[in-house]
This record gives structure tokens, sequence and C-alpha cells, in this order.
């Protein structure tokens, strides 16, 4: 089996899911481009995981894992942007300058 | 704690001529003699506390003190004539190291002679200053302090001790600027006060060094020691005798108002004229004579400071003639009185400088009667036509009878016409200067006997213009003058028969009873004593003022009198001198009080404020620059400078970063992305 | 009583009214009548337990330290809680107490503005611990610590409560309050002298082998171990501290200002027992444990004692401030007391002791009298002033008495001192020069007359005359109550110790003369 093809996937969904969180302005979008890249990141632990026949298969449960953690985020992210949308009638990233020291 | 020295229970005898006299120990009158200077004292704080509540204000307490001390006085002083006493009493009040403070009373011939004068001319004047005073602003006041002038100078008289001696002398001069300022009102007085109590303060620095060599020397402060050492010819006190001697006189000088310190004395008559009358005629003044008389061997001795006498018969001898004259241009009659005052003090003195402590003495004895009773006669007159200058009075001799009378005794006593007071004991000057002068005196003492004579005569000259202005011619004042009221007549009548008859106690060899009576001493004074009336002297003074009393009876007598030839009388040359005093007033004020006044103390002020202060000051200041120097300098520039570096280079390089932080996400995730690769990068490079 | 013997006496004394400042700083400020007895009742305890020791106190036996206790304080420097009096110590000490008493007596009714009874009291107790600290301590870290407690209630005294009339400085620029200038003045002068005075004190200590106590140190004196140049340099050094705080010419410069900006008490107690510190100084310690340098010392004493004799009585001629005079007075009184202590002779050491007993009384109450003046006028101008006699006869009454009690009237406390000291000098101690001694003599007789004349002055421009027109439609009330409690009592005691000095000699004459025979045998070798 070999391992090129899911490393060019996930690189393409990565590289996809740069580009989404550095130029949406929509936050919402943003956040689905960082689902973008966590998924590639996924791709690729599944596929060394296979790909070195780990008994413990540590790739794939590193991937459920990071899975989790993904929708906490985004149930997070997607709550303060409602928030933020809701203040601000507008979920425009590059209008929020709040961490400004 | 108190040890009570009693020194004459052992009968003393006093070799006198060669008969030896027992003395008594004086008894009970003389154990109890502290009193003399203590009632009055103790009643002194009654005036001042209680004297407003009484019916005379005061004064009966005064008129008691002065009765005490009158009847105290003379019972002494008839039993001393009697059998001669001699008791000395003290009370320790402290050692120090080898020397004894102590408080005593000293109960012999000279001081007791001085109890008696004290009390019957005080009592006399205390009983007159009832009627003067009357309606005074502060006649309480006026007799408590009086009182206290009497007290203190029982205090002086009565001191065995030369401490005690120094304590009376002052308080007396205290008791005498209170009086001189009296009326305190106007600052002229204030002057002459002070100018009494300075003046005698400068001599009273005799008399502080003269007993502190005398006391150190001997090793005690009593006359009785001082006396004994003297008749055992102590080598020690010989070396010293002639400053101790010298210093001594320097203070008596001060009180009995010698030449040059006699300025004080005619400014003082600034004072009521009762305080001139007690005070600066007939007992304060004589303290200075007092004093030669009570350490009188000292200069006696031909061991000791017989040089000091020379100085002090001309001293005396320059008193007597220079004050005499001023007398003679005075228009107050008080001035008159008191350069009269200041004149016969000379007297006194010349008489002690040549030797003679009985004349000496006796002159005072006479003396105080008739002074104290002419000082009264002007008070009355003053009194009645409210001046002191001569030129408003005049004509008073029908008017005023009593003060006429009396005066004119009192004139006459002082000219020395026989046989009133002031003849006998002039006379006695006379003679004592006369065997001096023939006894060791020399020239000086010759000198001194012509200038004594020619006092005479100027005495009787100025008594006789101030009579002759005052009582005959026209009256010149305003209002019309009575006769002062009984209160002050009967003194002056009984000072009068006591002015007329005090000359009785010493003729010589008829009667020399007070020859004895003071020389009621511890040792014999061993001086010389006229065994007969020296005719040829006698009748040269007495010639002399009668001369005197003619010329004034030339120049002012009635017949002659007018209003021209009392104020043309000008002595040519001497006249502005006299005026002025021979100038020694302005000296001192110009030349010694001025300077220190002004010019020395400024010059002190000015040496604290800008040298001493501006050297303080410079310190200080001095210290701020050196503070500028650090804290400006050094401290904020270089110190500070790099701390402040440190600071100011992280703000700047906050300020730079602070740019870096947009809060835009999507910057930071670049930004976070770049720095992935970055790593990668360097990974994949340097791994 | 043997509790109270041995030192519990002496403490209570000294401690008592720190304990009072305490208790005061409890008391709330509005309560100021409970502020007020609190301060007294503290300050006439210390008095009456003064008076118990006095009464107690063995005049058989004054030379010795009596009432003293000796213990462990800090032994890492070997400095001893060591106390006790003599009868040298002994009349100082009464008398502070006794002064203490009557200024919060005079303080009940005349407060310095700005009004603030409690911490003006408080400083004043502290005051008094001090100043009676400094009369019984026998160590010399006790001593030193005592004589610089002092100097900050004062420091405050002058700096808060003084004039606040602005002066100016020669050659400075600006004006500045005259109580700043004053307190400042005061403060570092004293500092600058205790410094050296503290150096003075390490050096003996380290010389003797590390005890500061000062029976011992005296001991070590007599047996010549100070002897040499270091004695010189540690004598310099107390020298400066005591000189300072007596004060002698020309280190005298600090006393007219702090005199004339403090408020009166604090003037009162300035003159009444602070200056006696530096006086106390000398006759305590410099002179017993270094005999042998008081003996090369004692000309140059002589003359500068002279000199401020002379020197303050011609600057008092020159002054027109009422307070200032009298405190320039001061120098020239404390003169005669430095000069009797120069002498090195039992009459001119006890001529020192009454000397300063009757400067306390005497110059204390002529304070009172200025600042009473000053409290009616409003100014110490002495040209505005006038026929006080007139306008107010008790007040004018008693400064006239304190005035001739002030120039040495016999019969009066102020004389013994004067004329004793001038006994003294006329034969000083074996050795000292006669020459040297007898001008000193001479020229302090004469200061004498001086000293009568710008007090005489004083009396005509305060109480003699008319009243000027400005006051003439004043009404002045005569002492009141609290006035004359302060005043009677120093009036009697002025009476009483110049009627009676053995009031002080009794006390002071033995331990001077085992003193002074110690001093003898010391330089007689």
């Amino acid at each position: 089996m070999t391992l090129n093809p899911f490393l060019v996937l996930a690189s393409l969904l990565f590289s996809i899911g740069v580009y989404g969180v550095l130029v949406r302005r929509n936050a919402v979008l943003v956040l689905l481009s960082v689902e973008l890249m966590l998924t590639a990141v996924n791709i690729n632990l599944v596929a060394f995981g296979a790909h070195i026949q780990d008994t413990l298969a540590s790739g794939q449960v590193f991937a459920l894992f990071v899975l989790t953690v993904a929708a906490a985020e985004v149930g997070i992210g997607l709550a303060i942007v409602l928030l933020i949308f809701r203040n601000r009638s507008s979920a425009n990233v590059d209008e929020l300058d709040l961490m400004k020291w | 704690m108190t040890t009570l020295h009693l020194f004459a229970s052992q009968l003393l005898l006093a070799a006198e001529e060669g008969k030896a006299v027992e003395l008594s120990d004086g008894g009970v009158l003389a154990e109890f003699a502290w009193l003399i200077p203590v009632v009055p004292l103790v009643l002194m704080f009654g005036i001042v506390f209680f004297g407003k509540r009484l019916p005379f204000k005061g004064w009966e307490l005064a008129e008691l003190s002065m009765a005490f001390v009158a009847v105290y006085g003379v019972a002494l002083f008839a039993m001393n004539a009697s059998e001669g006493i001699y008791y000395e009493g003290s009370v320790e009040i402290a050692t120090i190291g080898s020397y004894v403070i102590e408080w005593g009373w000293i109960v012999d011939g000279l001081s007791i002679m001085m109890y008696a004068v004290v009390g019957v001319v005080g009592l006399a004047v205390f009983t007159y200053a009832k009627g003067y005073m009357e309606g005074d602003v502060r006649f309480t006041w006026f007799f408590a302090a009086f009182t206290l002038f009497a007290g203190a100078m029982l205090v002086l008289v009565s001191s065995p001790n030369m401490i005690q001696l120094i304590v009376g002398w002052e308080l007396v001069g205290v008791a005498s600027y209170l009086l001189i300022g009296h009326y305190w009102e106007d600052h002229a007085n204030n002057a002459a006060a002070i100018k009494a109590f300075i003046t005698n303060k400068v001599a009273d620095v005799g008399l502080f060094i003269g007993v502190i060599i005398a006391g150190v020397t001997v090793g005690s402060f009593r006359f009785s020691d001082l006396l004994g050492a003297i008749e055992a010819a102590d080598s020690a006190l010989v070396d010293v005798a002639f400053w101790a001697g010298l210093a001594l006189f320097i203070g008596a000088m001060g009180k009995s108002a010698q030449f040059p310190f006699h300025v004080w004395l005619p400014d003082a008559m600034a004072g009521p004229t009762p305080v001139s009358s007690l005070m600066h005629a007939a007992t304060m003044v004589t303290a200075g004579v007092y004093l030669i008389g009570r350490v009188f061997p000292l200069y006696h001795d031909a061991l000791f400071a017989v040089d000091v006498k020379t100085i002090i018969i001309v001293v005396g001898a320059a008193t007597l003639l220079l004050t005499g004259l001023i007398a003679l241009v005075q228009n107050d009659i008080k001035k008159v009185l008191a350069y009269s005052t200041l004149s016969q003090l000379g007297y006194m003195t010349a008489a002690m400088g040549a030797g003679a402590y009985t004349a000496g003495l006796f002159h005072l004895f006479t003396h105080a009667y008739f002074k104290a009773l002419l000082f009264l006669g002007a008070g009355s007159v003053i009194h009645a036509v409210h001046s002191n200058d001569m030129s408003d009075m005049g004509g008073l001799r029908k008017s005023m009878p009593y003060t006429y009378w009396t005066f004119l005794v009192g004139s006459l006593a002082l000219a020395g016409i026989f046989p009133l007071a002031g003849f006998w004991s002039k006379d006695e000057i006379l003679a004592s200067i006369s065997y001096d002068a023939s006894h060791g005196g020399g020239t000086v003492a010759t000198v001194v006997l012509v200038i004594a004579i020619v006092g005479a005569f100027i005495t009787a000259f100025y008594m006789a213009r101030a009579v002759y202005l005052t009582f005959f011619g026209e009256y010149k004042g305003e209002g019309h003058p009575h006769e002062s009221p009984r209160i002050m007549t009967y003194p002056l009548v009984g000072l009068g028969v006591l002015a007329a008859i005090a000359g009785f106690a010493n003729m010589p060899g008829i009667f020399t009873g007070f020859t004895d009576w003071v020389g009621a001493r511890l040792i014999p004074m061993g001086d010389h004593h006229a065994e007969s009336i020296d005719f040829v002297l006698a009748g040269i003074g007495l010639a002399v003022a009668l001369a005197g009393i003619g010329l004034g009876t030339r120049i002012w007598g009635p017949d002659r009198e007018t209003q021209e030839a009392r104020d043309t009388f000008r002595i040519a040359g001497l006249y502005p001198l006299l005026e002025r005093k021979y100038y020694i007033d302005d000296l001192y004020l110009y030349g010694i009080v001025g300077p220190t006044k002004g010019p020395l103390a400024r010059a002190a002020d000015w040496s604290n404020t800008y040298i001493i202060d501006g050297v303080v000051n410079a310190f200080g200041a001095a210290a701020r620059l050196l503070a500028r120097v650090v804290y400006g300098g050094l401290d904020q520039r270089g110190i500070d400078l790099a701390i402040n570096a440190v600071g100011a280079g992280t703000g700047e390089v906050g300020e730079g970063l602070r740019h870096a932080q947009t809060g835009k996400v999507q910057q930071y995730a670049a930004a976070l992305f770049v720095g992935a690769v970055l790593l990668v990068v360097g990974f994949l490079i340097f791994g | 009583m043997s509790w109270f013997e041995s030192g519990w006496g002496l403490s209570l004394i000294v401690f008592l009214p720190l304990v009072g400042a305490g208790v005061l700083l409890l008391i709330p400020k509005s309560k100021e009548q409970v502020v007020k007895t609190t301060a007294l009742l503290f300050s006439l305890a210390a008095f009456a337990v003064s008076v118990v020791v006095l009464l107690q106190f063995d005049f058989d036996g004054t030379e010795a330290f009596q009432f003293g206790t000796d213990l462990s304080w800090i032994p890492a420097i070997n400095s001893r809680y060591h106390i006790g009096i003599d009868g040298i110590s002994l009349p100082l000490l009464v008398l502070s107490t006794f002064v203490l008493v009557l200024a919060i007596v005079y303080s009940w009714d005349h407060w310095p503005e700005p009004r603030n009874p409690k911490a003006f009291l408080v400083l004043m107790l502290v005051l008094g611990t001090g100043m009676n600290g400094t009369f019984v301590a026998l160590d010399l870290i006790l001593f030193f610590i005592f004589f610089e407690v002092v100097l900050l209630p004062m420091y405050f005294m002058i700096g808060i409560w003084g004039d606040r009339k602005p002066i100016r400085l020669p050659g400075w620029k600006r004006d500045v309050e005259t109580r700043l200038y004053a307190s400042i003045k005061f403060f570092l002068f004293t500092l600058f002298g205790s410094a050296f005075m503290l150096l003075g004190f390490l050096a003996l200590s380290w010389k003797a082998g590390g005890t500061f106590d000062m029976v011992a140190l005296s001991e070590m004196g007599r047996a010549g171990v100070f002897a040499g140049a270091f004695g010189q340099w540690v004598f310099a050094a107390l020298f400066l501290g005591f000189a300072v705080k007596v004060p002698m010419w020309p280190l005298h410069s600090w006393l007219p200002d702090a005199h004339t900006a403090a408020p009166t008490v604090g003037s009162v107690l300035l003159a009444a027992i602070l200056l006696k510190l530096g006086s106390y100084g000398f006759v305590r310690i410099s002179l017993p444990i270094l005999p042998e340098q008081a003996q090369d010392w004692a000309p140059a004493i002589a003359i500068l004692a002279v000199i401020a004799i002379i020197y303050g009585s011609l600057a008092c001629l020159a002054q027109t401030d009422m307070k200032r005079l009298i405190a320039f007075s001061s120098v020239g009184h404390m003169g005669f007391v430095m000069l009797g202590i120069a002498t090195l002779t039992d009459v001119g050491i006890n001529a020192a002791i009454i000397g300063m007993v009757a400067h306390g009384i005497i110059t204390g109450l002529l304070f009172f009298l200025a600042g009473s003046m000053q409290h009616r006028y409003h100014t110490r101008e002495m040209a505005r002033l006038g026929g006080a006699m007139k306008s107010m006869p008790i007040i004018g009454g008693i400064l006239a008495f304190t005035a001739m009690a002030s120039l040495g009237l016999p019969g009066l406390a102020g004389f013994w001192g004067e004329f004793m000291a001038l006994l003294g000098s006329y034969n000083p101690l074996d050795g000292l020069s006669l020459g040297v001694f007898r001008t000193a003599m001479v020229i302090g007789a004469i200061g004498t007359v001086l000293t009568a004349g710008y007090l005489l002055w004083m009396l005509q421009k305060v109480n003699l005359g008319e009243v000027p027109e400005e006051w003439r439609d004043a009404n002045f009330h005569d002492a009141d109550g609290y006035e004359l409690g302060a005043w009677v009592p120093l009036v009697l005691a002025t009476l009483a110790i110049g009627i009676f000095p053995k009031i002080v000699f009794g006390a002071t004459d033995d331990a001077v003369v085992n003193l002074v025979e110690n001093i003898s045998r010391a330089v007689g070798g």
C-alpha cells in the first residue's frame, strides 16, 4: 500500500484550510477552514498509523481524539462568533481587533 | 545645719591709747539685734501684700518698722555709751569647699552708731513722708520700697561678713533705683535711676574684687577674721593688701559718690524729696565711709594698704572741692543740697584718708542730721511752691516760719557755725588732717588741709546763697505758699534740735563720748584724737565760714537783691566748666555709655548676625550647594541617566513591538503559519 | 523602700513622662480636658517621685551615687542600664521635673498656634524623659541616647509651633520662616556636636577595653589611662558636643534663633533645662574622666566663657526684640557657669551648679513673662512696648523682680553663681595660670555691670514710662491663674535659694569637693 496519495490529499486539504483561514473574512468560514486543516491532519494520522502497522493503533486513536477536540472547539468557536455577531451585527474577522493589547 | 557662732561671749579687750576698755557682750539686746534688719524687711512684704487694705495705706507698717529700729538703735546706743558693746552672731547658710557663707549681725560701736542714725533719721523722714507723699499715685508702693531701703541699709551695717555686706550694698542700690525712678512715667527719672544703679554697679566691681581678694587670702569672709589677720600681720594679706584695699575703696567710692563716681547722686534728686533726704544724704551714701571705717585698720596699719590711704585722702579732697564748686551754680534747690552732700562726703572720705576714723564717722553722724533736715526743709518748700527751681522761690521766710528756722539751723550747722553740729565735726576733721600733715601725711595732707578750709568757705557761701534765694526777697513763684502740715514740720523741728546739739557728742578736751562709742570695736582702730580744741584751726574754720556767709550776703542779701544779680552770678572762666559739671557726665555718656550701647553693642550683634551666623549659614549654603552638585550633577545626570536609559529603551522597544499586535486573528494566524513553515524549513536544513 | 532606692525611683522619674506620652496617644484628641489632666498628672507624679528622692537622699554622702542600679542592657556593646544620682545631679534632676510641671500648668490656657494640645503635651513629656534621663544616666551610651532624645521633641516644638515671621538671612535671596530656619539650625548644630561627642565616647570605650560605665571610666581617668594626645582628641570631641549645648561662644548662634522662634514653653524648657545638659556633661563626664586634659583646656574655656559674658551682654544691648534679648542673656549667664567650671575648684564648680539651677529658674521665668507679654501685645518689639507696670502691674512686677534676679542681685538666686564663679577664678586649681583667671575675674565682674545695664534698659522699655498710644485703649488682663501658678513657685524658689543657698550647696558641696580632690590628685600626679 502506498502512502503518497494520502499525503497529497492531506496537503491539499491543509493548504485549502490555510488559505481559508488567512483569506476568508467571515468568521464561520474561518472556523470551517480550521476544520479542513484538522481533517488534513487526521488523514495524515490515520495514513501513517496504517503504514507503520502500529499494534496500539495510536494514529487512529489520536485521530479520534482530534475529532472530539475539534467538535468542542467548533462548538465554543461558533458560540463566540454568534455572540460577536449579536453584539456587532457582523462576523467579519478583520473588523475585530479586541485582542490588541 | 544651723550653727550659731557667739563670738564675744568671752569679754573682749579693746585697748585704746593705753587704757584698756572692757567691752560687754550686750546681753539680750545684742543677741536679738538681728531683728533690726529683719523687722523692716518683713514689714516690707506686709506693705506690699496688705498695705493697700490698711487705713493708712501701709504707711503705718513702715513707720512701725522705723520706730522699732529707732528705739532699738537708741537703746543700744545708750547701752554702748555706758559700757561698750561687742557682739557677733551668725547663721550658716552654706558651705562651699573651705568657705562658710553666713548671715549674721554685728553689734559694735560702729554698727550701733549706724543703727541709731538710720533709725532716728529714718523715723523723722518716714513721718515727714506721710505728709509729703499724701495723694501720691503709688503711696503704698513708695513706702514698701522705702522700707526695703531701710532694711537693706540695716542689712549692710549689721553685716559681720563681707558677703552679707555685698547683699545689703546691692539691695540698697536696688531700693535706690526703685525710689529714684518712683515717677517712672517720665523716662528722665528712669534714666536717673538707671544711672545711679549702673554707676554703683561699676564701683561694685571694685567691691566684688576687693571682697574676693581679702576673703580668699584670709580664708574667711568675716570682718573679724580680716581684722584678726591684720592684727597678726598675716604676710599673705600684706602681699595683696594694696589691691584689696584699693578695690574695696573703689566700691566705697561708688556708694559714697566720690569723684569721679559722683555723677549719679545729683541725678538721683529725680526721686521724691524724702528719698533724697534719707538715702542720698543721711544713710545710703554713707555706706562707703562706713565700709572704710569697718576695715579701717587695713588702710591704717603701716604694713597694709597705707598707700591707698593717700589715694583716699586725695579723692576725698578732690570731691569736696570740685563738687562744692558745682553747688555754687545750681538753681535747683535739691541739686544744691546734692552737691553739698557730695562735698561733705568728700570731707568724710578725706578724714578717713587722713587716718581719722573718729573724725570721719563723727562728721557722718552730724551730717546725717543736718543734711536730712535740709532736704526735708527743701522738700517742704517744694511742696509749697511746686517747683524745684530757686528762681521760683524767695520770701518764704514769712509764710513758712518752721521751715525757715529749721532750714536756717541746718544751713548754719552745715556751714560750721559755732556751736552747731557741723562746727564740731568739721573742726575735728581739720584738726585730724592737720595732725596727719605733720605725722607722715606730708605735703599731700597739707594741701588737703588748705582745700578743706577753702571747702568750708565754699560751703558757707553756697548755703548762704540757697537761704537767701529761697527765704528772702520777694516771692517769685505762682500761688500762695503755705507752711506744710504738722506731720512735716514736727520732724523738721526734731531734726533741727539734733542738728544743733549733735556736735556736743565730741568736744575735744571737754567731752569725747563719741570717740569711745565708735571705738568699741574688736580691735582698737588706733587713730589719733585731738586732746583739746585747736583754737587756731577752729578759729580759721569759723572765720572762713563767716566770710563765706558774708560774701553770700553781699551778693544775694535781700537789700541788694535784684533779679539780675542772682542770675548773672558767674565765676569768670569757671562757669561753663561748673555748669557742665566738668564735662564728666558728658564724658561718661558720650565716651563710655554711648559707645557701649551703640557701636560696641551693635558690633557684637552685627558680628553675631553676619560673622558667626554668617559662617553657620555659609556652612548651610555650602551644604546646599554641594547637595545641588551631588543631586543635579551626579545623581540626576550620572546614575539616573543610566537607569533612565534602561527604562526608556524598554519603552521604545515596546512601542515598536506594539505595532505587531494588530488584534487581527488572521494576521496572527499568518504569522503562526509562517513561523511553522520556518520551523519546518529549519528542521529540514539543520535537523 | 529598698525597691525604690535600687533604681526604681529614678526609673520612675525618667520614664513616667514617657508612659504619660504613650497614654496620651491613646486618648482621643477631642477630649482635651482629659488630655491635659493626664499630662499634668504624669508630670506631677514624676515631680513627686523626685521630691521623695530628695527627701530620701543621703546628704552626708552626696559624693556617692545613690538610688542607682546597674543592669545589663545591650550586652553586645557592653552598654549597661546604669543610673544613679549624686549631689551634682540631684538639684538639676529636681529642677527638671519641677519646671516640666510648671510648663504644663502654664500651657493649660496658652496654646501656641496651630492649636494641638495633645501633640504638644506628648512632645513635652517625651522631652521630660530625655531631660531627666540625661541627669541620671551613668553609662555613656545611655547618656547619649537621652541627650539625643531631647532633640527631637524640641525640633518639632520649634518647627511646628514656632514663630512664623519670615526672615531674610543675609546673603539669601528668599525669605524663610523663622521657625523653619531656627528648628533646622538648632537640630543640625546640636547633632553636629553630638556626633563628635559620640565619637569621643566610642574612643573612650575602646581605650578602656569596652566599657561605657562613667564610674569605671572616671577611675581609669584618674589613673591616667587616657593621658596624652589621645585624651586631648577625646576631650576636644566631648568639648564640641557639650559646648554646642551650653552654648559657649562662638558655638552659641543657634540659641538666639531657637529661643526667639520657639513657643513660650519651648523657650522655657530650652533655657531652663536643655542648656544645662551641656554644662552638666562637662561636670559629669569631661572633668572626672579626663582631668588632665581638663586642666590643659581650662584656660581656653575660661577665655571663651569670659568672651561669652561680654559678648552676650553687648549683643543684648543691641536687641530690639524682647525674647531675643533674654535669649542672648543666656549666653552671658552660661558664660559665668563655664567660667566656674573652668576654674576646676570646689568654689567654681559649686558656683556653676547653683548658677545652672538659678539660670534655669530665672531665665525660665523671664521666658514665661516674655511669652505672656507677646500673648497680649502680639509683638516683642520693645520699642512698641512700655508702661507695663501700669497696664498689668502683676506681670510687670514679676518681670521687674525677675530682671533683678537675673542681673545677679544679692539675696536672690542669681547672685551666688556669678559671685562664686568670680571667687573661684581668683584662685583657680593649682597649676592653672593665675594671670588668665584673674583677668577673667575682672572682666567677668565688669560683665555684671553690662548685665545690669541691659536688663534695666529692658525694664525701662517694657515696664516703665507711659503706656504708648498704640495700647492706650487696649484692655490687657493681668496675669491669670495658670500664669501665676507657673510663676509664683519660680519666684519663691528664686527667693529661697537666694536667701538660703544651702538648698543647693548642701547637696553639691561634698560631691564637688570630692570631684575636685580627684582632679587635683590626678593632675598633681
